[in-house]
């Protein structure tokens, strides 16, 4: 009996299981079928630090493309990545850095080569009083100036250690964070004198933070490719939506938040 | 019981069950032990032995007498207060930390007074100390409070007609009485403790041997080395087992 209700029990977990996952496929499969010109979803996996310019870029590619509805997967560029390993139903891939590209085209991914659309380099953020009077790069050496570093396991974190020994300086951070907005909160609420985030995330942080330009920023520039992924249903509007982003309207956007043209 | 209970019941026990599995089949054995003997993952293991320890020994100084108000009196709004100290229960750990930002950070609302104390407290294992005794405080007094219900007022009462004054009660008659479910309820805070994440990650920061605690470092290992963030997952996995473990011995030998 307690043999049978465990295969039973494990049978009833497994069909569960499937249920859920068929819910995905079937939506997945519904955009498919739906592809006709007037109504076509694609999906673009893009970079956490892409939200706002995409988002914006969205609404005009819908704009031109009548029956086009595009919708966005925003995460760090290594989950994303993992995602679609995973077999997660994306059209468009945009990373923020080359190295989770990489990863993308060697597993065969991604259809054709992706173009470079965007660079972004590191700023210095304090809050708006700038306690510390944190000038330069070198300030931030000052064991008395409490400052917050990305993790050099994460893509800024790898960035920040480049400028510092472009610089010459040495860092010792009070905290290590998992990613930029971690860094850009911690400087937000005051706990830290000064961080080191992306020339774009304390545009889009407005008032909160002041930004503090160094000339070393540029010996770092991560550079943002995208490209069009090879499972698209939709690999035609796929394309022309990467297209779009390296085109004139998209640069415009992108220029407008503060990245620069790779 | 109807006998087809057992076949919703084994589907949840395989819900729970299944995932540890399925972790436990992706360890790289051959690896396993100096993934988790790594200079960081050793900082970050002792670090959070080392708060999580502090954190209950807090929680025992704090819980005690709030177990034995909630339990041996009644006061207007009781019900109301004893909802408010269960409220770390069930807030999400990320709320949890910005409270704590907004109290003990240095712009907080306490943040002037220990700031002329000359205390730092952002970025510091005293920070990951008050987020681990935030959110498991509620565990040791909602065990201990329970406990102190079961066990009754017989003896104490008995113990003051005889004579004994107050503390002399607390001391020798309901302490104890209620040993275990005061051990139980420790140990489910130390495991509390342990696994804190969100309310660190949000008021204290992360840096290695300072705030860095497991569950921060395994999170950080899985962005460049996945391999080791499973070996250090199952470590905390044994932990929590051997917990559990000491809950039930200690739960054993309590009076029913």
């Amino acid at each position: 009996m307690k043999r049978i209700a465990g295969s039973c029990a494990a049978a009833l977990l497994l069909a569960l299981v499937a249920a859920c996952g068929s819910s995905d496929s079937d939506g997945a499969a519904s955009t498919a079928t739906s592809a006709t010109p007037e109504q076509t979803t694609i999906t673009v996996f893009a970079a956490a630090s892409l939200k706002g310019p995409f988002t914006e870029i969205g609404k005009k590619f819908e704009a031109e493309n009548k029956g086009v509805t595009v919708t966005f997967n925003f995460a760090g560029s290594s989950d994303l990545v993992a995602q679609i390993q995973q077999g997660a139903p994306a059209d468009v891939f945009a990373s923020a850095d080359t190295k989770n590209m990489d990863k993308a085209t060697a597993d065969g991914l991604v259809e054709g080569t992706p173009a470079n659309f965007a660079t972004n380099t590191l700023q210095i953020a304090t809050p708006p009083d700038n306690p510390a009077r944190v000038e330069s790069l070198a300030d931030l050496a000052d064991p008395d100036v409490k400052v917050v570093l990305c993790a050099s396991e994460v893509p800024c974190g790898a960035a920040a250690a480049g400028v510092e020994q472009a610089a010459g300086v040495d860092i010792q951070p009070v905290s290590e964070e998992q990613s930029v907005t971690d860094v850009l909160g911690k400087v937000v609420s005051g706990e830290a004198d000064a961080g080191l985030v992306y020339v774009t995330d304390v545009k889009a942080a407005g008032d909160t933070v002041l930004g503090v330009t160094f000339p070393e920023a540029d010996e770092v520039v991560n550079t943002y490719p995208i490209g069009a992924l090879a499972d698209s249903e939709n690999l035609d509007v796929a394309q022309s939506f990467a297209d779009f982003v390296t085109g004139a309207e998209g640069q415009a956007v992108l220029a407008a938040a503060g990245f620069a043209k790779p | 019981m109807p006998r087809w209970i057992y076949l919703p019941a084994a589907a949840g026990a395989l819900f729970i069950v299944l995932p540890l599995v399925a972790m436990a089949s992706r360890v790289e054995w051959g690896q396993f032990w100096s993934l988790i003997t790594s200079d960081s993952s050793r900082a970050a293991l002792m670090l959070s032995l080392r708060t999580s320890a502090m954190a209950t020994l807090l929680c025992v100084v704090l819980g005690v007498p709030m177990a034995l108000v909630l339990a041996r009196t009644t006061f207007r709004g009781q019900g109301l207060v004893r909802s408010l100290v269960l409220l770390p229960l069930v807030l999400p750990p990320v709320v949890g930390g910005i409270a704590l930002l907004y109290t003990f950070g240095r712009k907080g609302l306490l943040g002037e007074t220990i700031d002329v104390l000359g205390l730092q407290i952002a970025f510091s294992t005293t920070a990951v100390v008050i987020a681990q005794t935030f959110v498991s405080l509620p565990f040791l007094v909602v065990s201990l409070e329970g406990t102190l219900r079961t066990a009754g007022q017989r003896y104490e009462v008995v113990a003051s007609t005889l004579g004994a004054p107050p503390t002399t009660v607390l001391r020798r008659v309901t302490l104890p009485l209620v040993l275990p479910g005061l051990a139980a309820g420790a140990v489910l805070s130390f495991a509390r403790a342990l696994g804190e994440f969100g309310a660190t990650i949000t008021f204290a920061g992360s840096l290695e041997g300072v705030t860095r605690t497991l569950p921060l470092e395994i999170y950080l290992q899985r962005e460049s080395n996945p391999d080791a963030a499973v070996a250090l997952s199952l470590v905390l996995v044994v932990v929590a087992v051997l917990v559990i473990g000491l809950v039930r011995g200690a739960r054993g030998v309590e009076a029913p």
